[in-house]
Formats: structure tokens, sequence, C-alpha cells
């Protein structure tokens, strides 16, 4: 889309006339242009806000909506205006872009009604301008990445539903990783915890200096060497719990040799390893000792606390994603020790009896002071020493300072984001709940009404309850093209109680009965092909008052939130309509009629596009889903149609004029 | 698109915006007025600006109007028969002629898509398994709570009925003379077809 490309344009035409006298053959004859309006100023009117432009600055890009003749579909022809529902502030900077060639992007704006806004006016996200530009592509990249971590966490399997069928390796890895799944999983964590703590408390104790009880000399040995069975058992007790675990982990690991590389077990292994390399060490003098400092890895038990610490694990990334600060400091320090050290051995040299014998030596003195700990097991005696060893001082509080706030910001960063996942974690279940609980709301909306008597074909203005008749027109549609649906089948909706409840009498063998009274058992098996589509289609009692669905208990609670006054009790059952049902009129309306609530469910953006990843075309970018009576719901009422094929006697269908917008006369057959 | 650079292609991907003919274009080739068209536009540009919908947002859409079961392999057939390039995504063009011919199409027109709905593998003939997979997508729309419980065969015995009527020489598939013959001889069918002429 190249600026400006169409301003140019009669320039350029003119500029063939030089061509003329070198042509050796007639050129061709121009396009027969409409006859020019002239230039002409156009109102755009975007939610009422209006919008005046010439005609020309539109045209400057006609690879966009504005610019094409895809503007005519929103043309309305009583105003003279063209009108889009959308954003008003939005627009502003989509015109600017029109008349100054460069896009800006709004600051206070979210970044993401900005993209589809521009997707809505085809104009491409590359063309925001360089002034513009960087903040554009941080704030999404910010977005990204956020909406990437949900998207991680939620095929991390965090959630606690086990995908049915999980084998009990499955079970226990998930069960190791996220102890919240489970008691016995807890349990198990807990254990392993207080077992990891003993063990480093015995270990701790194992060297305390604990006074015998026999005075003759008072020797202190440590109390490791006075109860060693004690210790010893202890020790084996632990050992054997870690061994266990780490042999539980390694089965159930998902891909075992991935796990045995990992960091955990490798500390794992070092924890326990020494205990068994020291079980088959004989006891001789010389490879006891090699012994003894193997136990000093003991300490190593420590770190399993790490499964159990989140804090731990975060210091764990941080230092990780420091690693290069780390190595910058690491490196710098060094420099700095070598050269002080050199320097203050140098001038320390000449003095008798001094603690600088040797660069080497001279380092110890160089750390101590340059991390001001200064303990004065050395200390320089001749001026120049003097000079130098707080030269050192000073620029070793310098070189340690500087790389220590981008370790302290990592850690914040990286802290905030585990506090967010977790909120978000936490959010996410209520969150599905509640979209969960929406959408079973339209469904029984059409369930309920049916059981108002909405299908009647008898039902007439007065008689239709009241519910029934203040139905939306969407709502109309919406429920004859499920009718539509289950004519076709010949199976009607129904709701979880009832379902379970006409399973539970089809494994008690219930009698079938064709009821044109009174009747209140679901119909059994072997009539359903004879009770198939019944004229009067045969109406579910209002359940039984002792209900034995206890399987759907669960699910009750929450139809029972939704259905609120529905389970007011009606004495008699549905399938004798023919009489004026004036008492469960009153009865049924009750319960209030649900809104079938237009649900937008916010589904995430498709990725955004980046240079190097192209996003896929269109449709995924629609975020939302938003059901409006738009034309696409028009092409699903109209697939009822397909289903006659497939089944005989139709709804008539609800005469409904289509919602004409405001300025656009109601289209009506 | 000389598709040489993988870049270059990936690019245009990204910036597909469709654009659809002009409206006194369409208007000749519907049988919609001027003024329906701008609406069907405007509710199909509000979905999909880029101006294409592709199967996942097509299974989406579809799937919110029927809560209770499960939509998108029935909206996975749809699809197709919409998308008469086999391209696989359906531009305004495509949306506005399926229309016009289901809800303003003669009784010809209509059963003609039909069948080609029908016919998965466009090859103008409906065999059973087609029309099974058919059959079996509709159901699944339904979802699990029905009244009566659906069996296992009820599917199956649909199609055995279906293909009864529609089959005349019994040879186990279904032509296009054979269905259209089959349906005009239905009164049901005939007068349902007239059902949504008011849809608009």
């Amino acid at each position: 889309m190249a600026a400006g490309v169409a301003t140019w344009l009669p320039f350029a035409r003119a500029a063939a006339v030089g061509w003329l006298p070198l042509a050796q053959q007639p050129l061709p004859p121009a396009p027969g242009v409409k006859a020019s309006r002239g230039d002409e100023v156009l109102v755009v009117n975007v939610s009422g806000r209006r919008f005046e432009t010439w005609k020309n600055t539109l045209d400057r890009y006609p690879d966009t909506l504005l610019g094409s003749s895809e503007k005519e579909f929103f043309y309305d022809a009583d105003s003279g205006e063209y009108f889009f529902d959308r954003d008003p502030d939005m627009f502003r900077h989509v015109l600017n872009f029109y008349r100054t060639g460069r896009l800006h992007c709004p600051r206070q704006e979210c970044i993401q009604a900005f993209d589809e806004e521009l997707a809505f006016y085809g104009l491409v996200p590359e063309l925001v301008g360089d002034c513009c530009l960087e903040e554009y592509r941080d704030r999404k990249k910010e977005n990204a990445e956020r909406l990437a971590e949900d998207e991680e966490a939620e095929q991390a399997g965090d959630g606690p539903i086990l995908p049915a069928g999980s084998s009990l390796r499955q079970r226990l890895w998930r069960a190791f990783e996220n102890p919240h799944t489970s008691t016995a999983a807890l349990v198990f964590y807990y254990v392993t915890g207080f077992f990891i703590a003993v063990s480093v408390i015995a270990n701790v104790v194992e060297t305390i200096p604990c006074r015998g009880p026999t005075r003759r000399p008072p020797r202190e040995q440590p109390c490791g060497d006075r109860f060693p069975l004690a210790f010893f058992c202890m020790d084996t007790a632990c050992v054997l719990i870690f061994t266990g675990e780490y042999l539980l982990r390694l089965f159930a690991a998902p891909s075992r040799c991935r796990f045995l590389r990992s960091v955990m077990s490798l500390i794992d292994v070092v924890a326990i390893l020494p205990y068994y390399i020291g079980l088959f060490v004989p006891k001789n003098e010389d490879v006891s000792g090699a012994f003894v400092t193997l136990r000093v890895f003991r300490v190593f038990r420590i770190f399993k606390f790490s499964r159990h610490s989140q804090g731990l694990r975060i210091l764990g990334y941080t230092l990780k994603s420091c690693a290069s600060e780390l190595g910058f400091l690491l490196f710098s320090l060094t420099m700095a020790i070598i050269i002080f050290a050199t320097v203050m051995f140098y001038a320390e040299k000449g003095t008798n009896k001094t603690n600088f014998t040797s660069i080497p030596a001279a380092f110890w003195y160089t750390i101590v002071t340059m991390t001001t700990l200064g303990y004065g097991d050395m200390v320089p005696s001749t001026i120049a020493g003097k000079i130098f060893g707080s030269i050192c001082s000073l620029s070793g509080v310098l070189v340690i300072a500087l790389p220590v706030p981008v370790i302290v910001s990592n850690f914040s960063r990286i802290y905030h984001q585990n506090q967010r996942a977790d909120k978000r974690r936490a959010q996410q279940k209520v969150r599905l709940a509640r979209i969960r609980l929406a959408k079973s709301g339209t469904t029984n909306a059409f369930l309920q009404y049916k059981q108002n008597g909405g299908l009647e074909d008898s039902g007439s203005g007065e008689e239709q309850a009241l519910c029934v008749r203040n139905r939306s027109a969407f709502e109309q549609q919406h429920h004859h093209l499920l009718h539509c649906l289950e004519k076709t089948t010949c199976h009607e909706f129904t709701d979880e109680l009832t379902f379970s409840e006409t399973l539970g009498a089809v494994s008690l063998g219930g009698r079938t009965s064709r009821s044109t009274s009174v009747s209140s058992q679901p119909v059994g098996p072997g009539s359903l092909l004879s009770s198939c589509c019944p004229r009067r289609a045969k109406r579910r009692a209002i359940r039984l008052a002792n209900s034995t669905a206890s399987v759907s208990r669960g699910s009750m609670q929450e139809l029972d939130t939704l259905a609120g006054l529905r389970r007011s009790p009606a004495p008699q059952s549905r399938s004798s309509l023919n009489a004026k049902p004036h008492d469960s009129l009153d009865l049924n309306c009750e319960s209030r009629d649900f809104v079938a609530a237009i649900i937008s469910i916010p589904t995430p953006p498709a990725n955004t596009p980046d240079e190097s990843q192209p996003s896929s075309p269109g449709g995924s970018g629609r975020a939302s889903s938003t059901v409006r009576n738009s034309s696409l719901e028009l092409c699903v009422c109209s697939q009822a149609e397909i289903w006659h094929h497939l089944r005989f006697p139709v709804p008539s269908a609800v005469p409904v004029e289509l919602e004409a917008d405001k300025d656009v006369v109601s289209i009506s057959q | 698109m000389a598709g040489t650079d993988k870049i270059e292609d990936e690019l245009e991907m990204t910036m597909v915006c469709h654009r659809p003919e002009g409206l006194e274009q369409l208007e000749a080739q519907t049988n919609f007025t001027k003024r329906e068209l701008q609406v069907l536009y405007r509710g199909f540009k509000n979905e999909c600006p880029s101006g294409v919908v592709n199967e996942e947002t097509f299974k989406q859409i579809y799937a919110q109007f029927f809560p209770h079961g499960d939509a998108s392999t029935y909206a996975h057939y749809l699809f197709h028969a919409f998308d008469t390039t086999q391209t696989g995504s359906v531009k305004f063009e495509d949306f506005v002629t399926a229309l016009s011919i289901l809800l303003r199409g003669t009784v010809h027109e209509k059963l003609r898509w039909t069948f080609n709905l029908y016919d998965i593998n466009k090859d103008g003939y409906i065999n059973k398994e087609e029309m099974m997979d058919i059959v079996k997508a509709i159901y699944d729309m339904m979802g699990k709570y029905t009244y009566p419980v659906l069996k296992e065969d009820t599917p199956r015995q649909h199609v055995d009925v279906f293909f009864q009527k529609m089959d005349k020489n019994k040879d186990g598939i279904v032509t296009l003379d054979e269905f259209l013959e089959s349906c005009q001889e239905d009164d049901n069918i005939m007068r349902s077809l007239q059902l949504f002429q008011n849809v608009m």
C-alpha cells in the first residue's frame, strides 16, 4: 500500500504526453471515467459522531475499506452518509492516517482494541508510524506474552480435572507434581518434607558436643559419637524414604531420560548416595577419611526443600536468569582482586614479618577488603599499602553494587509473575464456572420455553404464558431452530435430571405407558419408534418429589441456582395440555423467563502479527464470538431447511422481521 | 503471487483482507436487494473484519446455537458446502450466494444445494456412508440429554428410512434426479421449503 499512490496518478498520466512523439503505434484510448462530480465532502457517521472529509482524502489509499467500494456497503441512502457502528475515538486515528499518511497509536487505549479497529478498516498494523511504532510493538509483545503464559498454564495441566482413563503412572506423576490434587499426595508431600527437616536437623545435631555422663575426664564428644546407633537409625529411615520417593518418581516420570537429567533428581541422588557408599566402604583408616568427606554431601538434602518451597524455586530461577549479570560480577571482581592483590603485595614487600607473603596470599586480603568485611588478620603497614588498601575498599563497594540492582529487578519480576500466575489460576476457576453457568442458561431457556407450552400449536395469544410471549425475536428464532432439530431427529432436548431419571427408569425396566392422561412415567425403550414425534409431544412430568436420581445431585445444585422458582410444584402433568392450563399458567409464570444470555465468550486472541510469525488469516483473529442478530445467524437458521429431508413435520416458522439498523427501513416480507 | 519467497507468502497471508465485489454486482448475482445486502454485509464484517471466514470461526459461531451438543462435525460439512471453490475460507460472495439460494431460490435450486451438502465427496452421488456421516453429525448436535434416550443405532435406522424413500432403483446410491424426484413427491418437504421465505 504505497502512500498516496492514488494522489500522484494524474501527474504520472499527464507526464505520458512526453511519449507521444516516440510512440510507433497509436496509444490505447483512455478508460471512460464516470462524470466526475468534482471533489465532494463525504460524511462518515461513526456511532453518532460525524466526521467530514474530502472524497479525495479517502481515495488516497484504495486498498482500505474507506478507500474502496467496500464503503458502499455502509452507505445509508436516507441520510446520505456512511454509518459505521464502531468506536468513534479510534476512528479519529484511522481518519488521521488518510489525512497525514501516518498512523498513530493511541496511548490510553487497549492495544487489542486498536488492532481490531485496524483490521476492520483494512489497515495493516505495519503502517503505524515510526514515532509510535516502538511503543505499539512493545505493548503488543507484552500482551502476547501474558496470554502465552495463560495458555501455557492451561496446557500444563494445572487443572484438577484429570483426563479420564489415565494410567497409574500418569496419576502418580500428577500427584507428585501437584500435591493439591488429592489428599494422599498432600500427605506424601508433608511426610517427605518432615523427613527432610529431620534429616537436616540430625546432621546438624550430630556435631554438637554433648557432655558424657561420666565425669572422669569430662570429655566432650559430638553427639554423633555418643549415640551412634540412634543417629544411624534416623539416617537409615530418612534415606529409605528418600530412596523410595526417588524410585517412585522415576517410575512415574513421563520421560525418564529427561527426569534423570533434571536438577531435582540430581539433588536427590546426591543426597542419598553418600549413605550407600558409606554402607559398602569397609571401615579402614585411609578410606574412611574420604568417607567422612562424603558425609558433607548430606547437607544437599536441604535443597530438596525447593520442591516444597516456591520461594526457593523463584530464587533458583532468578539466579539462572541473571547468569550473565552474575558472570559479569564475578569477572570484574576477579580482575579487581588480581590487580589490587598485586599492588598490595609489591607495596608491602619491603616490610618485615609481613602477612603479604605472596600474591595469592594477598588475594585473601583483597577479597576481605573489597567486600568491606575487614577481618583484620592482614593489615598493610606501609603508607603506600594503606593508600592502596583504601582505594581497594572504595572500589569494592562500587563494583559489587553495580550488578545487584539488575539481579534484584529480575527477582522482583519473576516473583510478581508467579504471584500473577497464582492469582490468575484462582480466578480462572471462578471464571470458567461462571461461563459454564451462563451457557447452561441458554440451554435451559429453551427447555423452560418448552415446558411453558411454547411449542403447542394451540397456544394462541392469550393462552400462551406471558413469559413465552415476551421473548425477543432472537430467542424466538433460536428456539424455532432448536425445535426444528428436535423434529428432525425425533428426540427432544431435556436436562440432565430428567435424562438420568429416564435412564433409571429404563434400567429398572419401567413399563411404557402411553399417556394421554396424567402420567409421570418416562417412556420405555420399546415404544421408541412408535411414540416418535407424536402430534402432541409428550411432556415430562414435573420431577417426582422423591427423585431417585442421586447421580445428578451435583449438577442439581447448579440447576437449582438457575432454576430458582422453577421447582414450584405443578401437580398435573403437562401432557394434558388440551385442557385450559390456566392454573398451571400462573404457576409456571412464577419462574422467571430466562433471558437467553447473549454470551460473549472471550476467546483468547490469535497470535499477533510478528515479522517472523504469520498470524493465521482472518477469522481466527476475531476474538469475540458475540452472538448477534448477524447475517451468519441467518445462515444457521436457514440450515433448518435442510433438515426437512430428514424429517417431516416442521413447526411453522416464526415470522420475524430482521431487526434492521436504526435508519434502515425494516425489511418485512 | 509468484511464491518463490516463503516470507513473502507468509506476509501475503497475514495481510489477507478480502474485499467483496461491488454492491451492484452482488445485487445482480443474487436475489437480494441492496438494502438486504448491506445488512448482511455489516453483520458479516463485524464477525470477520478480514472478509473471510475460516473453518474454525465458522464452527465456533455455529456451536453457539447448539449449546447442548457438539455441532462441529455438522459445521464442518456445512462449511464445505458453502466453500464452493474449496479454498478453505468462505468469502462474502460465497456466503451471500448460498444464502440467496437457500432463502430466495427456487425449489429446484434449494434441493440441489441440499444434495450438494449431503454429497460429501462431491462426486454426484449420495451413498449410505455419506448419509450416515451427515445424520450422525446432526444427532451429535442433540447432545447427550435427550428424551427419549438416544440409542446407538438410531442414526442407522434413520438413514435406512431415508434411503428407502429416496433410492428409487434400490441401487444403494441416490442420484440428483432421484433426490429431486422423491422430494418433489413429498408434500411435507415441499411445504416446509416455503417456511424460510421470511427469515430475512
